[in-house]
């Protein structure tokens, strides 16, 4: 039960916003981070094309052997992702207060240029009040 | 000789809303007033035109003392205020100039907030009164105009030990700078100069000249916390001192 990590993904698939709550995972330099952050911005297109039945939002949840990668795509494109243990069962709820704090204290900042990376203090604070450690409660 | 001049900060706005009526009142410009739906006014006397049933009413025909169901969404004003900040930083050469723009904007406002408050609070009690004492005026702006604004009222109201001049407002988590992060750089710029100028008109207007700024003082509870420094003409505490 454990939060490894968040990203926030823009709609051009830019990584805005990256940070580790727990170890857990890998260490990757910043580069590798936003390469990764690309790549999934491109799978996730891929997935959200290969419904057989109409439209998609894409991939939900990506589990792997010792994770799980959980995914909310908002109406505006931008992405927020959760890498989690396999274990976490309030990954959608967490993602949810997130996107929440992301319109109070990223959208409202005079501050903030869109779909540039996120600088901005009050966010910080406030998903360290959400994740914390990253030990969920 | 009693107004051998209006106000600075009023010459400034006048001649600047002079001339954008000029603009507005140009013939081109009568599709602008659809585009931005200004309230219709009746360019032709006598004819009236009925007003379907169901419209809400005009904004200016609307009852000025119903308070309950005047409330703005804060998110709305957020995003508002978000712009208007980021529309006056790209006018500004530096901090100073973005506060004193941003005060000048609370100052706007600061005038009309008095007005209202007045007409509601006077003109329904039996004896209505002006706030003529110094203290008195701070009181009722740190309650009375702070709740007309912000639906609270101030968390504090503090007189400077060094200047006998000086009071302070304080307000332990201001909502309009609630999602506002300032970056580093900017460190020392407060967006509730806008705050500072609602108090420094209802200052003003009740005839306590003041100049009024805005100052940040994080405490480890509230980071948000944030001082409206008053500094009083000397006039004000010549007359404070004589009416004693």
């Amino acid at each position: 039960m454990a939060i490894f990590g968040l990203w926030v993904i823009n709609k051009a698939g830019g990584l805005v916003y990256q940070r580790n709550f727990a170890d857990g995972l890998a260490q990757l330099t910043s580069n590798e981070y936003l390469v990764l952050a690309g790549t999934l911005h491109g799978i996730h297109a891929i997935t959200s094309r290969l419904s057989p039945t109409g439209s998609s939002s894409g991939a939900q949840v990506i589990e792997g052997e010792s994770f799980k990668m959980t995914i909310l795509l908002t109406a505006t494109g931008t992405k927020f992702v959760l890498l989690t243990s396999l274990t976490e069962m309030t990954a959608e709820t967490v993602l949810q207060k997130v996107y929440e704090a992301y319109a109070d204290a990223v959208m409202k900042n005079p501050f903030h240029t869109p779909e540039m990376p996120i600088r901005s203090e009050g966010f910080d604070t406030r998903i360290t009040a959400l994740i914390g450690t990253g030990q969920s409660s | 000789m009693s107004y051998p001049q209006p106000h600075p900060r009023f010459s400034v706005l006048s001649s600047s809303s002079l001339s954008s009526t000029d603009y507005v009142q140009s013939p081109t410009t009568a599709s602008s007033t659809t585009r931005f739906s200004l309230p219709s006014v009746n360019t032709t006397p006598g004819s009236t035109t009925p007003k379907p049933p169901g419209q809400r009413p005009n904004i200016y025909d609307r009852p000025l003392n119903k308070t309950r169901t005047a409330e703005v969404s804060a998110s709305a004003f957020a995003f508002l205020f978000s712009e208007v900040v980021q529309y006056t930083q790209k006018r500004v050469a530096g901090i100073n100039d973005l506060e004193r723009r941003l005060n000048t904007l609370g100052y706007r406002i600061g005038t009309r907030v008095l007005e209202l408050q007045v007409w509601r609070t006077e003109s329904t009690s039996k004896a209505p009164k002006r706030e003529t004492r110094f203290l008195q005026a701070l009181m009722s702006i740190h309650t009375q105009v702070w709740r007309t604004c912000f639906g609270k009222a101030a968390d504090g109201l503090e007189k400077s030990v060094e200047n006998d001049d000086e009071y302070m407002i304080v307000d332990n988590d201001p909502p309009i700078t609630r999602n506002i992060s300032v970056p580093r750089d900017l460190s020392s710029l407060s967006c509730s100069s806008f705050t500072a100028g609602i108090v420094e008109a209802v200052l003003d207007g009740l005839g306590f000249p003041a100049r009024v700024t805005a100052h940040n003082t994080p405490t480890a509870q509230y980071p948000n916390r944030t001082v409206v420094l008053i500094k009083v003409e000397k006039s004000v505490l010549e007359r404070e001192e004589a009416l004693k």
